[in-house]
């Protein structure tokens, strides 16, 4: 190919644009398609209902409690594992001996899937066996079965997910940290700024574009990606408190062949991908000089 | 003076020291206990208070986990999807990252806006449901297509690969040019040998992403043949009856320690390229 020809750079984008117009783009297409469409009783034909499938979804005080449990569950999972992660990466960049060996340990649970997440975490809470059962036995005295009972198995997907999370937050404060012109943290240390100062008044605001881009993408995690903890840990139990928006869409479409409303579902979680995109350009644009 | 200073330092390094060593063993705990449970007598299991460590090493669980679900076909079914949705994401996003970083051209914003989208609409969750109609159709339900073909491409790829290509100076494509070299010539002897870290980085960010896969396999595979190693650990729990934690947590031995192995292998290059794929793309 040559330098000059027009053609070269449409070719070379060809075969990303196949995929992603296939295989994300269709099925998005599709999805608003099926949002305006019922399966008939016996499930041969589909008939068009217009807006009943969303009608149905937010006249159902159900889905309301889904979609608050969806947004309880992220926010504090982010919440916490960025405040953890944040505290930690100061840590991590002081150079003292064994640095590359902690981070190589504290890292490990990226690479460790959300289902095992769920599995091994299963396994410490699990009554009688449960090492980390066992522990909050003797110091605090709760002695239950945690991934049926609430609020317990709530909190219990919610120590997986944190779990799981950290070491990518981790990842991202270490490299800010690393990134800080030294000058600047040496001229707070001559105004007499301590420790805890210097890391909230100081570090934290110019680490700002990360926390951003960190909440954004530990957001979309718990979102979407958390299905694997979720199924493995409560199947969306105990009554429904473990139920985030992503599980109830899977029931409803391969549990339920509720398919029209599992259809509108993903329509309402379009929406809110949207408004997060929207946000996120918006600081991006914003954020620019910062970088 | 000066000691006091460098006695408080000393103090504060071995604060931090210790600090750091409860927090890896705090955060690494549940890899080890699971290890130390997998090599556990049935017996040993259900003791009270938890013991730490096993007797001795009790193989035996990890062949209960392979007979009662078939893990070894199903890492083999992991490797091989993993693989290829990895070879074909470095393919597609490399020649995309080329297009962005090196031609100008018309509706160049505009495609870049249609690929920085699909950042926003993971297909592997939210359209599971028309995914797996379209998948229907094809005739791709309990394949390797329908594990592999649909994640073929991605925006991070390409962003990462295109971030990392305006890296390269202007002057090497001039020179290619003057050469006579064409596109594709440079594109092969010179870009892509200059990108090999970056390309390894993206190949293992890539491989755990896809080995890591969980609610598209549960759904698009029926035939336990076809199924992954992560669909295996459920398969496991649920065969399991007995809820003998010593033999599910071989079987979760066997599915997360090529992932872990590859990752304490080789991290400083996962790192460095998770990074520029965040904080740049």
């Amino acid at each position: 190919m040559s330098w000059k020809s027009k053609l070269t750079p449409y070719l070379l984008l060809i075969p990303t644009f196949i995929v992603i117009i296939i295989f994300i783009y269709w099925p998005a297409a599709y999805s608003f398609k099926l949002s305006f469409y019922q399966e008939s009783f016996f499930g041969n034909r589909s008939i068009f209902v217009g807006l009943d499938n969303f009608k149905d979804l937010f006249t159902d005080t159900e889905y309301y409690r889904v979609i608050l449990t969806s947004f309880i569950y992220s926010f504090s999972s982010v919440f916490l594992t960025i405040f953890i992660a944040f505290l930690i990466s100061q840590l991590l960049v002081q150079n003292i001996p064994g640095t590359r060996l902690f981070r190589l340990f504290i890292f490990a649970p990226y690479a460790i899937s959300p289902a095992i997440a769920g599995t091994l975490w299963s396994f410490l809470l699990t009554p009688t066996v449960g090492y980390l059962n066992y522990v909050f036995m003797e110091l605090f005295g709760i002695n239950t079965d945690w991934l049926t009972t609430t609020p317990y198995a709530f909190i219990a997907v919610m120590l997986a997910t944190i779990w799981k999370m950290l070491p990518f937050d981790l990842i991202f404060y270490i490299a800010g940290l690393q990134s800080i012109p030294d000058s600047l943290l040496e001229s707070s240390m001559i105004d007499g700024a301590n420790l805890w100062q210097r890391m909230w008044k100081i570090k934290f605001p110019l680490l700002s574009p990360i926390t951003f881009y960190l909440f954004i993408m530990n957001f979309t995690t718990t979102m979407f990606a958390s299905f694997g903890i979720i199924d493995i840990m409560t199947k969306g139990g105990p009554l429904g408190t473990t139920t985030t928006m992503i599980y109830k869409l899977y029931l409803d479409a391969f549990a339920f062949q509720n398919n029209g409303s599992a259809a509108a579902q993903s329509i309402v979680m379009f929406a809110i991908m949207g408004v997060i995109t929207f946000i996120y350009f918006h600081n991006v644009e914003k954020s620019v000089h910062y970088q | 003076m000066a000691s006091s200073i460098s006695k408080k330092r000393r103090t504060n390094l071995i604060l931090s020291e210790i600090t750091l060593i409860v927090i890896s063993l705090i955060i690494m705990a549940p890899v080890l206990l699971a290890l130390s449970m997998s090599f556990m007598k049935p017996t040993e299991v259900y003791t009270f208070p938890p013991k730490l460590f096993p007797s001795s090493f009790h193989w035996q669980n990890y062949k209960e986990a392979l007979q009662l679900v078939d893990l070894g076909r199903m890492l083999l079914n992991s490797a091989i999807v993993a693989f290829f949705i990895t070879f074909g994401k470095l393919v597609t996003g490399t020649l995309a990252g080329y297009a962005f970083a090196n031609f100008q051209f018309k509706g160049k914003n505009i495609s870049f806006m249609i690929l920085f989208i699909t950042l926003f609409l993971p297909a592997e969750t939210v359209m599971i449901l028309p995914l797996f109609l379209i998948m229907k159709q094809f005739g791709w339900i309990n394949t390797y297509y329908a594990l592999i073909i649909p994640f073929t491409a991605s925006a991070t790829n390409a962003f990462l690969m295109r971030q990392h290509f305006m890296t390269i100076p202007k002057e090497l494509s001039d020179a290619a040019k003057i050469d006579g070299a064409t596109s594709m010539q440079y594109f092969w002897k010179i870009l892509l040998p200059l990108s090999k870290s970056m390309l390894g980085g993206a190949a293992l960010i890539n491989f755990v992403y896809s080995w890591n896969l969980y609610l598209w396999p549960l759904i698009v595979t029926m035939d336990d043949k076809m199924k992954t190693v992560q669909i295996g650990v459920k398969m496991l729990i649920d065969a399991e009856a007995s809820n003998n934690w010593g033999t599910i947590m071989a079987g979760t031995m066997i599915a997360l320690v090529p992932t872990l192995i590859i990752f304490f292998a080789i991290q400083n290059l996962f790192v460095k390229s998770l990074v520029s794929s965040g904080l740049k793309g």
